[in-house]
């Protein structure tokens, strides 16, 4: 059950250009969390809302957060010492439904974390995509090398990996081989594009989505995202309906 | 009466009559914080609330405006949801029977675009069993979220006096803080029949990103709410106090038991916890023991002994 767990800091560390790894432990809370939930995280007094991180990876009672500075909220987290106390919200949302094998993880930027997660979960055979802007940036291909058959990295500049994003290599993957789902984090333009390869081609699609939010819990409304569910056109949360959402039900317009 | 957390304790009475409704204790919960209340139920027992004031409500259900629909500002938040809601009827349909087995007060607040509209959702609330009607005439971020009609004084009479023709069960008119004279509106609600008020609705604002030169809600303006706006929440309520004779449910920017008093020394009866909610989702809760305990070290037995006792200067 969701509820507020005081975590202590066991690691924070800068892993890439503006990104950081935080490692809380807090064993009921690891044994709760599930693939492709988040936290909302409390960042001091001074700011009014929680923060809502994804939940990266959990071993034993250690639970990884992965962020990138944007604002004030993230700032406060990455100056955060070891052994301090964090006052989280978790775990929140539905989750990624774990896929059969084989499946694909194509994920950009800090939309990679979360499908770490999912990929140690999984049983089977996983392929992972990682798109980042550049060399600097890059996270996580040593983690999910240990777990996936197949690691292919894309930078936008070609400075790491294949030069380009992450659709060409998926196409290529997809053309040849059959896979029973795509797991996908990332920026909007990016989970559009994915879609519409993987779904052209029969493959289930789960999207996780990010949006500003308040509460968390689904309460308060704003972190509204259009979709499509059973026909009927909603507004759905992206905190309680989500953050993973069937690529179908996305409106895209 | 077996209830160690709220009316009775320590010989404290924390219940409040209001309009004719008894609550438990003075702590409602804003609408528009709360939905439902299925959410908060996760975490715990509702029926230790005073009250629920459920998600604003209009005649057909509304989609909202699209995100983005909130942004931070300093001690405080932006809103433009849009009046996301499934419809009076899909409320009374889906919702209100998970409520009406919630032992609290169920306050139905609803958003109209005529004079009509608010009259047939307030019959069909009264038929529904709902304990209050809260008439909301101040929603910023909808051309159909009543403000037209909370900014002018014969408006919201207008709309009241229709609201009390369709009610058999106590209305409260909530108001909208975006306006140059809080007390002379109050007065017309009064006027119009209206059993309590209560304010302060959200104020409109916005932000700007620097970077992109773009207002950061899609809407361009928001409603700001939490503790930036409670010492303006808490003026209009001490304002509002000293022009109408019906109880007032004070709200804007509560966050514990001592915004809570505050609120009450200034005149409210009852206190509406809204953004805090978001930040904590055992606010109302504390906010309850809070009262509580500001009560006993003060060796005063009623919470409704505080409304409206500060001492002016």
């Amino acid at each position: 059950m969701a509820d507020i767990y005081l975590c202590e800091i066991i690691e924070n560390t800068k892993i890439a250009e503006s990104i950081y790894q935080m490692k809380v432990r807090n064993s009921p809370l690891a044994k709760l969390a599930r693939p492709g939930q988040f936290a909302n995280i409390k960042c001091g007094e001074e700011r009014l809302l929680r923060r809502p991180i994804s939940i990266s990876s959990i071993k034993n009672d250690e639970i990884t957060f992965i962020f990138e500075t944007k604002g004030e909220g993230t700032k406060y987290l990455s100056e955060r010492k070891i052994g301090e106390t964090l006052d989280i919200l978790a775990p929140l949302g539905n989750g990624f439904t774990l896929p059969e094998s084989p499946f694909i993880v194509v994920g950009g930027g800090i939309g990679v974390p979360p499908l770490l997660y999912a990929a140690q979960a999984a049983k089977g055979e996983a392929t992972a995509i990682l798109g980042f802007r550049d060399k600097s940036r890059i996270i996580f291909s040593e983690e999910f090398s240990s777990i996936c058959n197949n690691v292919l990295i894309t930078t936008d500049d070609g400075s790491g990996g294949i030069k380009g994003n992450v659709l060409a290599p998926l196409e290529d993957l997809l053309m040849e081989e059959k896979y029973e789902a795509v797991l996908a984090c990332g920026p909007l333009p990016m989970l559009k594009a994915i879609s519409k390869l993987a779904m052209d081609r029969g493959v289930a699609v789960q999207l996780s989505l990010e949006e500003r939010m308040a509460c968390g819990v689904g309460a308060c409304v704003v972190c509204a995202c259009a979709t499509i569910v059973n026909g009927i056109e909603s507004m759905s949360r992206v905190c309680k309906d989500g953050p993973v959402f069937p690529a179908e039900q996305i409106r895209w317009d | 009466m077996d209830d160690k957390t709220n009316s009775v304790d320590l010989g404290i009475d924390l219940g409040i009559d209001f309009a004719g409704v008894h609550f438990k204790n003075p702590v409602v919960v804003a609408s528009g914080t709360f939905g439902f209340g299925r959410e908060y139920s996760e975490f715990y027992d509702l029926s230790i609330l005073g009250g629920i004031c459920v998600k604003g409500l209009t005649a057909a259900k509304r989609l909202g405006n699209p995100p983005p629909r909130v942004a931070e500002t300093p001690m405080g938040m932006l809103n433009s949801v849009g009046l996301q809601n499934p419809g009076v009827d899909g409320f009374i349909e889906n919702e209100l029977p998970f409520l009406r087995d919630i032992d609290t007060n169920i306050i139905a607040n609803i958003s109209g675009n005529t004079v009509e509209e608010y009259a047939s959702m307030a019959e069909k609330l009264s038929d529904a069993a709902v304990d209050m009607i809260e008439v909301n005439v101040s929603c910023p971020n909808v051309k159909e979220g009543g403000i037209q009609f909370g900014t002018s004084a014969a408006a919201v009479e207008e709309v009241t006096r229709a609201v009390k023709s369709k009610s058999n069960i106590p209305v409260m008119v909530k108001l909208s803080p975006n306006v140059t004279d809080i007390a002379e509106i109050a007065l017309s609600a009064q006027n119009g029949g209206a059993d309590a008020i209560s304010l302060i609705n959200t104020l409109l604002a916005m932000r700007i990103d620097i970077h992109t030169k773009r207002p950061v809600l899609y809407n361009n303006t928001g409603g700001l709410s939490g503790p930036a706006v409670f010492p303006v929440a808490l003026r209009m309520v001490w304002q509002v106090k000293q022009a109408v004779s019906i109880p007032i449910l004070g709200m804007g920017g509560i966050t514990n038991g001592n915004d809570a008093v505050e609120m009450m020394l200034a005149g409210a009866s009852l206190v509406g916890i809204g953004t805090a909610n978001f930040s904590d989702p055992y606010a109302s809760p504390k906010t309850i023991e809070g009262i509580k305990s500001y009560l006993s070290q003060k060796g005063i037995k009623s919470a409704r002994d505080i409304t409206g006792s500060v001492e002016n200067n």
